[in-house]
């Protein structure tokens, strides 16, 4: 399959803040990807880069094959950009910044735009601070849609929607990826990134810590498993790989990582098993565990070893 | 008992006291925030006086050396326009002739700027509303934003009345107050014009127009009539800083024009509280209309859209130029009023072709004041790049398929030909106004056209100066601010204070020719667009290079 985007050993800094340290991303032709990781993790550094709008300190990267410092007018046609807070000039109205975005890339499909416009229920005869937030962003969103291009990247592209909106928001995104098109997909709604993404990166510091698809990702984390037992549970803790043991009478619940899940079920199955509930992980906790900044992680880890 | 006497309070006062609720956290902030801006601001305008006595001291030493200077002075109708009438040879008159017409300007600038941004431009960004999400009164806004331009204006008055005190108590009180009277008055308008627009652009826009206007008829009236021989030209009482002027501090002080200016200071403010009172947040009373649905045929890229964001300007520029142009041309033909009824001097003048000549000096000055003033328009042109940087608009534009140069261009374009069409517009006003006033209209528009045009060069070379900022140390970028104040203050105070050589070339205006009526030469305009050519080579290829928003 064709790469999209790829970068490998990004490096930015800012003065003395080292925004991005060494960074990794492989996005394919075809796919929604999804981009995630906390606060100030470095998603929107990236996204500039990849823009053409911060240059590299060092470090590869790719999109769709060109150089997006030195081929930035090349490749901008064939992009599309929502940012997380879109600002809007005073004295135009949102048609004419969807007509003067699209003028800018490759084209706009008009047919298209009437119905986003009609999908987005956006009056396109508003003026800038006159729109809501989550209508500046639609402003952005319709114009992206509606542009003839093969790659679109939407950071944090549905802070404001309600949920209407937001559900009009997935279908578009789903319709992109049916026609073919690439989707880079910034944010921190989760249930989003599981509806559309196939395959998710997880970036903290600067850094990716974790990229594959999310059953891939899924594996590498911790299921909950709550159990009634007919006698003592016995040597649980000592278990590799088992975390947060509570342990009332004949009760027991505990995490296990997901990949060991075998000798906590034997353990169990000795004393006895009179009811088990167990829990494939959420991925709110697939991400908040990513998302813990290295202290808690590493205390917690020896804390349970 | 308290409770009692609470409860006595008529609901409209409590409703007021209720809409200053939070006044002194707001003013704090403002203080806060403006804490660097208004010290500098404030020490610049309250030393300038009383640095000023002591150069004049060493320069003119005896009184008959001053008396010279004031009949000189008074006798010239553009260092009349500039500088306003002589109205005696103390030190302290001379001292008050040399710094208080620009005091009052510039403490009006300080002024409108400091109310604009704690009033319309906190409405427009939407922090008011999370402020008045707080325990925020509905004046309370207003209120902090006019305390804090009355305590600059305050430190101002002090400040130069206690630094001209040596030359007399009472005329330093005159021009203290003068100046800080004309701050707040324009302060006052320019919480009126907040409370009209929604835009702060346009409201910063309004009330230095309101400045403009005021300091060109005081220019005009100045340089039509010599005031110190009489009580004023119309024009000059048209205008709130003729008013200060007119108050003569060390010259038999007139206390009534101060309470003139303190009138409209007043009138305004309670304009301005009246109109807050009856708006919501953010809101304004002319409304922003709805917009074409789709984009027209004129804004198909970046330039239509540099265009569409500063032709209102442009267009500002243009109007004030005609105004000014129309007024500077008709008055230049009294110019050799001074030589007064004295026949035998005038004709001797005339004999050695000094009429003509006295007119040309006239317009001279007034183009270089033109084209000085002008760099205001052509810096904040040049610096709309950098706030559509920081602003976060330049950054989803230049994720378009648009170059850093074409994005650049379009607002460059403006920069750069905009002076063009407006210094034409305001020599044909200009050249019209005195030849209609000569009645030889066939020769001095092409000659007042081809002066005001004379000043692109120079105009250039700060625009490239600030490209160059932008470009290369974008953080640094209202740095060229100083360059305008710089700019205006060699071209307009540097003649008549005999500045050094050295010192007026560090401006480029001061080499360009003396027109209308100079000798022309090709040399300096070549330099100066030399210059200009380089800088703003630098500042593109800075802007290529360096890291958007940074």
């Amino acid at each position: 399959m064709k790469t999209a985007i790829s970068v490998s050993g990004l490096h930015k800094s800012f003065g003395r803040t080292h925004a991005l340290d060494g960074l990794d991303l492989e996005v394919e032709a075809g796919e929604v990807h999804g981009f995630l990781g906390p606060n100030g993790a470095g998603k929107s550094t990236t996204i500039r880069v990849l823009l053409g709008l911060l240059r590299a300190d060092s470090g590869a990267v790719q999109m769709l094959g060109k150089d997006p410092w030195h081929d930035a007018v090349d490749l901008h046609r064939h992009i599309a950009y929502v940012p997380g807070d879109v600002t809007l000039w005073r004295n135009l109205s949102g048609g004419e910044v969807i007509d003067l975005y699209g003028r800018l890339r490759g084209g706009l499909d008009t047919a298209r735009r009437a119905e986003l416009l009609e999908r987005f229920e956006l009056d396109p005869t508003k003026k800038g601070r006159t729109y809501s937030k989550g209508n500046r962003q639609k402003v952005a969103l319709v114009a992206a849609f509606a542009s003839e291009v093969e790659l679109l990247i939407l950071d944090e592209p549905t802070s404001g929607l309600d949920p209407l909106m937001e559900e009009v928001f997935r279908e578009c995104v789903t319709e992109e990826r049916d026609r073919g098109r690439t989707v880079l997909l910034s944010s921190h709604i989760l249930s989003e990134v599981e509806a559309l993404c196939r395959r998710v990166s997880i970036i903290r510091k600067g850094r990716r810590v974790e990229s594959g698809s999310l059953a891939e990702l899924r594996h590498l984390t911790r299921t909950s498993v709550t159990a009634e037992l007919a006698g003592e549970p016995r040597g649980l803790s000592a278990l590799p790989g088992v975390h947060d043991v509570d342990i009332q009478d004949r009760r027991v619940k505990l995490q296990v990582d997901t990949d060991k899940l075998d000798a906590v079920l034997r353990q169990l199955t000795e004393a006895g098993v009179r009811s088990l509930l167990s829990t494939p992980p959420t991925l709110e906790e697939l991400f908040l565990r990513h998302y813990q900044d290295d202290v808690t992680r590493t205390e917690a880890e020896a804390i349970t070893r | 008992m308290t409770a009692v006497a609470d409860a006595r309070v008529s609901p409209r006062a409590r409703g007021s006291a209720r809409d200053l609720a939070g006044t002194g956290t707001l003013l704090r902030l403002a203080l806060r925030r403006d804490r660097i801006m208004m010290p500098v601001w404030v020490l610049c305008l309250g030393l300038t006086a009383s640095s000023t006595v002591g150069r004049l001291k060493s320069t003119y030493e005896t009184p008959e050396q001053r008396a010279d200077l004031v009949h000189d002075m008074n006798g010239n109708g553009s260092t009349r326009a500039l500088f306003g009438a002589a109205f005696d040879d103390s030190l302290g008159a001379l001292t008050v002739w040399r710094v208080g017409a620009f005091l009052t300007v510039f403490a009006a600038i300080m002024s409108l700027l400091i109310v604009l941004r704690h009033t319309r431009e906190e409405e427009e960004t939407g922090r008011q509303e999370a402020l008045s999400a707080g325990m925020v009164g509905r004046r309370a806004g207003l209120t902090a934003a006019l305390l804090t331009v009355g305590i600059a204006n305050g430190a101002v008055t002090l400040l130069i009345a206690g630094g001209l005190a040596s030359q007399g108590g009472t005329g330093a009180l005159a021009l203290g107050l003068a100046v800080g009277l004309s701050g707040m008055a324009f302060g006052g308008l320019a919480a009126v014009a907040a409370q009209l627009t929604e835009n702060t652009r346009l409201a910063r826009g309004l009330s230095s127009a309101a400045v403009g206007v005021a300091f060109v008829l005081r220019m005009a009236g100045d340089a039509a009539e010599d005031g110190s021989k009489g009580s004023g030209h119309v024009l000059v009482w048209l205008s709130p800083l003729g008013w200060a002027e007119y108050a003569r501090p060390y010259a038999d002080e007139r206390w009534w024009p101060l309470l003139l200016i303190a009138v409209l200071a007043g009138a305004s403010i309670t304009l301005a509280y009246s109109l807050a009172g009856r708006r919501d947040v953010g809101a304004s009373f002319y409304a922003s209309r709805p917009g074409p649905a789709a984009a027209g045929p004129l804004l198909t890229g970046v330039y239509g859209l540099g265009w569409r964001l500063q032709r209102g300007a442009l267009l500002g520029w243009a109007a004030g130029f005609v105004f000014s142009g129309a007024i500077f041309g008709s008055i230049s033909d009294g110019a050799d009023d001074f030589l007064g009824d004295s026949d035998q001097t005038r004709e001797i003048i005339q004999r050695m072709g000094g009429a003509q000549g006295l007119s040309d000096a006239f317009l001279a000055a007034m183009v270089g004041v033109l084209g000085t003033i002008l760099t205001v328009h052509t810096v904040s042109s040049v610096l709309r790049l950098r706030s559509e940087e920081t602003d976060q608009r330049a950054e989803p534009l230049l994720s378009n398929a648009v170059s850093r140069l074409r994005w650049a261009g379009s607002h460059l374009v403006i920069a750069y030909l905009g002076p063009v069409a407006v210094l034409a517009v305001g020599g044909l006003a200009l050249g019209l106004g005195y030849g209609i006033a000569a009645g030889d209209v066939a020769d001095q528009l092409p000659r007042a056209l081809g002066a005001t045009l004379s000043q692109l060069p120079a105009l250039w070379v700060v625009t490239s100066l600030t490209l160059l900022l932008v470009g290369v140390l974008p953080k640094y970028s209202a740095a060229a601010w100083g360059l305008v104040g710089w700019v205006v203050a060699v071209g307009w105070m540097g003649p008549a204070l005999k500045f050094s050589q050295p010192v007026m070339d560090t401006s480029p205006f001061s080499h360009l020719p003396k027109l209308p009526g100079d000798e022309v030469t090709a040399a300096p305009f070549l330099w100066l667009l030399l210059l200009s050519v380089v800088a703003a080579a630098g500042g593109l290829v800075g802007l290529r290079r360096r890291d958007i928003g940074g």
